[in-house]
């Protein structure tokens, strides 16, 4: 009786394009159009800027809990920069920079973290999933729509994000493994920023790396360098495409580091070291993508500082707006809105009481 | 006796049972390094090791399943849930499993753990991190679903948890955690599970509630003393299943006037089982229909409209009102 080694199709990649010193490996550059890469760098200060504003008014108390993105602009944004419109892109809860390009207006965001249901309404033209909270169930839902878009006969791609600690909920392997089998038009992105909150990667799985998961499902995976953004573009290109044109489902694993908070609520000095943190901030994509472009010639100083004051005047407008239209919002009749398709009797009960219940605080100055 | 709040007097029930009884043991997420989100497991670690203390992989179903397979060799597994929304995904286990084992072994296996989460609303948290779903729990024979009020009967609580020989369903009331400190004794101190308590005397009419919700339901009945001269009889249940009904049967009977108070929604809530125990038990004595204060049957908002879903003061006195009325 022989015992032979099998042969496996699957082989795990890791993929750098522009390391952390600015290399450039040019046999690996992606071909983006000078537009793109500026909307893409301009997104990335955007969505960084943003964050840490969204951190301050966290902490003057204007909105309320919520997780930041530092770090991971580069994984977000060169994941879904090569999606068509009318692609679904299914989030986690850590991808606003993904969201913004897509089309999220950030005012909607301060809503949202405000505590304001509205804010997590899609706008008609826009296919994207709103934000999925329990770790990992987003993934499935990204296969059932991959499932959908073939039925329909559409060439569509699905692209789910979901973090490092996702990997180890079941619904993960299970939507990697409902993909494989049906051969599905879905992209499985994974933010490994190292940490689920206090746990590090390494406590995680034993694996060696995340992107290995896929060869069990048998699906390729690939472990991208998630700081850079021509790699990430280019792993997540050539998904899309393999998918778009009937190949399948791909795992992207994108290396990365959450340089924030897990959420506002969280101390991470109780688990990480400050110099681990530091030596990732050596690694930020931003710098690193201005540095390309510097070189190509598409950005100066000069045109950086611009940029900066174009994003600070449009995430200040942004502000403004979200204060609008929060004023709106003031009406907690809202809450019954949306339970149902239309409301049950006792449902209606239930509202009128509460209007009553309101008049009468009303009268004594205290709310119901 | 040193003044606690019921996250401090949770890791001293901890810390006491894991020192007497080495079969005890406490895992989920960031339960170890971290000390848990809200800080129950704080230091635990550090007396315990990760031997005893462990922080897992994320994978809820995995938390609860695991921890049906050490309660069956012997061990005393006490499992965190980061938040009760996140607790849906050990539902199948928990049912499927931790409930039915004594059953379906015919008494030869049972299932000591405990699955603690913190539940409820009103610390302006993002969704699935306020909600109310005991009932899920309630409904599944074989199961016991305890939720403490403050820090004493917490700790007190809990104990009896680790010690119960069935799986039990702690759920703590997050707006509680720190809300207020309370004299817990250093030495051992338990309440029996399966027993509500009354908290307050009263003729009147009889307020039941529990968790988060005793601190309005208290209020109420001193407001409705202050200004209406009404006395209220005041239960907090403790345990949601099995529900013990000898007090509210007796209240009810002395009263003839009850409401029930829940952040739960309002349907198929626990005040629907308390309303068809008193239906049954106490019919003949009731004065009034039984009012249910309650949550709306809705999701509960997030944070900014929370306190509008949230059963309140003005709403239990209120029902208060009618039910004096009638």
């Amino acid at each position: 009786m022989p015992r032979n080694p099998i042969d496996l199709p699957d082989r795990i990649d890791y993929l750098s394009i522009l390391n952390e010193k600015g290399e450039l490996d040019t046999s690996l550059e992606p071909a983006i159009d000078s537009d793109t890469l500026l909307k893409l760098h301009r997104t990335m200060l955007l969505a960084r800027r943003f964050d840490e504003r969204l951190l301050s008014l966290q902490r003057q108390g204007r909105i309320g809990t919520f997780p930041p993105i530092s770090g991971q602009e580069a994984a977000h944004l060169g994941a879904v920069a090569g999606l068509r419109a009318s692609d679904w892109v299914v989030p986690a809860f850590r991808e606003m920079a993904a969201d913004i390009w897509r089309g999220r207006p950030l005012e909607s965001i301060i809503v949202y973290n405000n505590g304001f249901n509205e804010g997590s309404r899609i706008p008609a033209d826009r296919n994207d999933m709103p934000i999925s909270v329990p770790v990992g169930s987003q993934i499935l839902h990204a296969v059932g729509i991959a499932w959908a878009m073939r039925y329909r006969g559409k060439d569509d791609v699905a692209v789910t994000f979901f973090g490092d600690g996702a990997t180890s909920q079941g619904d993960f392997h299970e939507g990697l493994n409902f993909a494989g089998v049906f051969q599905l038009p879905v992209v499985f992105v994974c933010q490994n920023n190292q940490w689920a909150i206090s746990i590090p990667r390494t406590k995680q799985t034993r694996s060696k790396t995340l992107a290995q998961k896929a060869s069990a499902y048998g699906i390729p995976g690939i472990q991208v360098d998630g700081n850079d953004i021509l790699a990430v573009y280019a792993a997540a290109r050539e998904a899309v495409d393999r998918a778009r044109a009937g190949g399948g489902a791909t795992l992207v694993e994108c290396v990365t580091y959450r340089l924030a908070v897990h959420t506002t609520a969280d101390d991470p000095k109780r688990y990480r070291s400050d110099a681990e943190v530091e030596a990732w901030r050596r690694k930020d994509p931003i710098p690193r993508f201005q540095g390309y472009l510097t070189a190509k010639g598409l950005l100066s100083e000069e045109a950086v500082k611009a940029e900066e004051a174009a994003v600070a005047e449009e995430i200040q407008a942004a502000v403004e707006r979200a204060e609008e239209e929060m004023k709106k919002l003031g009406d907690p009749l809202l809450m019954f809105e949306h339970a149902y398709a239309e409301m049950p009797d006792y449902l209606k009960e239930q509202r009128a009481d509460f209007i009553r219940l309101m008049a009468e605080a009303r009268k004594e100055g205290k709310h119901a | 006796m040193p003044k606690m709040t019921m996250v401090q007097a949770l890791n001293l029930a901890l810390r006491q049972e894991m020192e007497k009884d080495d079969s005890v043991i406490v895992l989920g997420e960031d339960v170890g390094v971290d000390g848990g989100v809200f800080r129950v497991t704080d230091g635990l670690i550090d007396v315990f090791g990760e031997r005893r203390v462990v922080d897992t992989p994320l994978a809820e179903s995995a938390i609860a399943g695991m921890s049906i397979g050490m309660a069956v060799y012997g061990l005393k597994p006490v499992c965190e849930m980061q938040f009760d929304g996140f607790s849906y995904y050990t539902m199948h286990q928990v049912e499927a499993h931790a409930s039915r084992l004594r059953w379906r072994s015919q008494g030869r296996y049972h299932v000591p753990m405990v699955l603690r989460a913190p539940f409820g609303g009103g610390v302006r948290a993002l969704e699935h991190h306020s909600e109310s779903r005991e009932v899920f729990w309630a409904h599944i024979p074989g199961l016991k679903m305890v939720i403490p009020s403050g820090p004493r009967n917490a700790r007190a609580l809990l104990v009896s948890a680790i010690r119960d020989p069935d799986p039990v369903i702690f759920y703590e009331p997050k707006a509680v955690y720190r809300a207020f400190r309370e004299e817990v004794p250093e030495e051992e101190e338990t309440f029996p599970i399966g027993k509500s308590q009354r908290v307050r005397e009263g003729r009147d009419l009889t307020l039941i509630a529990y968790g988060a919700m005793m601190r309005p339901t208290l209020e109420a009945a001193e407001a409705l003393k202050q200004k209406h001269g009404v006395e209220a009889d005041v239960i907090d249940l403790l345990t949601i299943s099995p529900l013990d009904d000898s007090l509210l049967v007796e209240s009810a009977r002395r009263t003839g006037r009850v409401a029930v108070v829940h952040e739960a929604p309002r349907s198929f809530g626990p005040g629907a089982e308390v309303v068809a125990r008193l239906v049954e038990k106490a019919f003949f004595h009731l004065e009034a229909p039984v009012a249910r204060v309650t949550g709306y049957d809705v999701v509960i908002p997030l944070f900014n409209r929370e306190n509008h879903y949230l059963p309140g003061v003005p709403r239990i006195i209120d029902a208060a009102r009618k039910l004096l009325a009638a």
